[in-house]
């Protein structure tokens, strides 16, 4: 809806805006600062992507690159980074697929649940660990897949098998980041399948019972049809990260051991950027994901929109 | 009869999963805190693995803070949750509230260019050069200051404004309030919910906060909580002597009860109106 008071020059609409929303304006202007500063001044700062960064000259002063992709070159004409770049991808993907799926398990059997008081609780305590840092759910880790005094280790050493270094062998190390992510987002993920389920209409439940339709096949032909949307739309916003697998959980669980496996863009750029200073190598990098993610967001969003699922 | 066979078969389904999601979750941190309580001696009676102790000591606890390290990060943190929260906090509610009244002009646009930051961001290096620019780096400013407002708690909050009822407004206005009146005086006490919500999604960031301290902080004595505790989960432990009173492994477990207990205390109190609040949102987020 637009404004419908209308004057006859330019100028008299605009002091008559201004007159009627002051107010609102006026509170606007910090969130405007932050923005402006911290999120949209930085992308200025992206031309470094083609710069060599000279601190004396700084970043605008800075003299460009003979070619102007030379640092994309640089990044992904070396084999180590291509490994970097699969790893994020095979991370991302991982978590995507268990951030999504047993969530919705999750979240349809606490609906399904009779038992009220169990449901509660179960759903409370689930939360829990989304709270928790990811310093604590390494700790946590350590504690159960450590090893020689991890719980799990323990027990194998008591069954009489080998101990295995789930935290510190390349061969495990994938798995434990997302099975700790599975463990730290499980329950918080199903809040929003809840969300959905608590808003289908009750009635296409009895219609169903009468018509002699099991439980199982109730949710097959209600409940999972009816959660199509939200789970289009939880894709398409999870799906513009998949060059972000995790920076804090990946650089608080990384050891030099499992760096084959575990170095993903965001550490990489981390410890070329603010380790060893390499600016503009860095930026290039963190320009690809911006803009790798940037067209994701829209091309799942236009693909969206034709099972008419889209977000705008 | 088939029918209650396979609504039988149902039940068992349900409860399975859900008694798999409970124990899974509560195993390992009932073994932490467990082990962070437990006196060494029973530890090694039981081959390492005790999930309830029988016995109780406080030992690690107070050989922890006697180091004070982290009794010090702790105290950093807190402040960094209060200030950090309160501006958060007072920030977001000052963007969504205008935000959410769609006839204000350009309400569009502002939304738009905040939203499109959601999806294109300029990156770790540029924004640390601009947090470098302004001053921030190794400040505790830096913790909160340069993620100032979250947009997804822009979004909630703003979805919930959008719910009130338009003639609130429109009486308010004849009965001459200022904006300012409208917003402190309706407009806030009406949305309690909402507004604990998103202070406690902001304080749990803080309380966590981790990324901005080791991009912008540089000075080991201003480190917070989190990446204190990481480090100390690092420590080597290989070299225990028998000297040690308390073994490393417990000493890490009581700094990782350490630095959650405040989250699992407020928790309750703040569960009802989180729910109510993420619920809102979600649906018309």
């Amino acid at each position: 809806m637009s404004q419908t008071v209308k004057l006859p020059r330019r100028k008299g609409r605009f002091r008559a805006t201004i007159i009627r929303w002051w107010p609102l304006y006026l509170m606007l202007i910090p969130g405007i600062i932050y923005f402006a500063l911290y999120k949209y001044y930085p992308m200025a700062g992206l031309v470094l992507a083609f710069k060599k960064f000279n601190a004396k000259l700084g970043i605008y002063g800075s003299p460009w690159v003979d070619p102007w992709f030379k640092y994309f070159k640089q990044f992904f004409g070396s084999p180590a980074n291509s490994r970097v770049l699969s790893n994020t991808i095979t991370l991302s993907l991982w978590k995507l697929g268990m951030g999504l799926l047993p969530s919705l398990i999750f979240a349809i059997a606490v609906s399904e649940c009779k038992a009220r008081w169990f449901a509660r609780i179960t759903q409370t305590i689930s939360y829990l660990p989304h709270f928790f840092s990811w310093s604590v759910v390494y700790g946590i880790c350590l504690a159960m897949l450590g090893q020689p005094n991890g719980i799990v280790n323990v027990l194998f050493k008591r069954l009489g098998m080998n101990a295995i270094p789930f935290m510190t062998s390349n061969k495990y190390f994938q798995g434990v980041l997302v099975g700790s992510d599975l463990w730290k987002g499980l329950g918080w993920g199903a809040i929003i399948y809840l969300a959905a389920i608590m808003g289908i209409d009750t009635s296409l439940y009895e219609a169903a019972t009468v018509d002699g339709c099991g439980r199982f096949r109730q949710i097959w032909y209600i409940t999972l049809p009816c959660l199509r949307n939200i789970f289009i739309v939880l894709l398409i916003t999870k799906v513009g990260n998949v060059l972000s697998a995790g920076f804090n959980q990946v650089y608080i669980m990384m050891t030099d051991e499992v760096k084959t496996s575990g170095e993903i863009i965001d550490t990489w750029v981390y410890t070329q950027g603010i380790g060893k200073m390499n600016y503009s190598l860095a930026t290039a990098v963190g320009l690809f994901k911006s803009a790798i993610s940037c067209v994701l967001v829209f091309g799942t969003n236009a693909l969206a929109r034709k099972w008419d699922s889209a977000l705008w | 009869m088939v029918k209650s066979r396979s609504d039988l078969a149902f039940n068992i389904v349900v409860y399975v999963i859900m008694g798999i999601v409970l124990l899974v979750t509560l195993v390992p941190v009932l073994f932490v805190v467990s082990m962070s309580f437990t006196p060494y001696a029973e530890v090694i009676k039981n081959g390492g693995f005790v999930l309830i102790p029988r016995s109780f000591t406080l030992t690690a606890y107070r050989e922890m803070l006697q180091d004070g390290k982290l009794a010090h990060s702790m105290l950093l943190t807190v402040w960094v949750t209060l200030v950090g929260t309160g501006s958060n906090l007072l920030v977001t509610l000052l963007t969504a509230y205008p935000l959410s009244r769609r006839r204000m002009p350009g309400q569009k646009w502002v939304m738009k260019l905040i939203v499109f930051t959601m999806v294109f961001s300029a990156g770790t290096i540029p924004t640390y050069l601009v947090v470098k620019e302004t001053g921030l780096l190794n400040s505790m400013w830096s913790l909160f200051v340069p993620t100032m407002v979250s947009v997804y708690n822009l979004i909630i909050m703003k979805a919930f404004f959008e719910g009130l009822p338009e003639e609130l407004f429109e009486s308010a206005r004849i009965d001459g309030a200022t904006e300012f009146g409208v917003l402190l005086r309706i407009v806030m006490p009406m949305s309690l919910p909402i507004l604990m919500t998103i202070g406690m999604y902001y304080a749990v960031d803080h309380w966590n906060t981790y990324t901005n301290a080791v991009l912008y902080i540089t000075n080991t004595a201003k480190y917070p909580l989190q990446v204190v505790l990481r480090a100390k989960l690092r420590a080597n432990t290989t070299d225990i002597t028998a000297d040690d009173v308390v073994p490393p492994e417990t000493l890490k477990m009581a700094a990782v009860v350490f630095a959650t207990v405040p989250i699992v205390v407020i928790y309750p109190f703040i569960q009802k109106y989180f729910v109510k609040g993420t619920l809102a949102g979600a649906v018309k987020g």
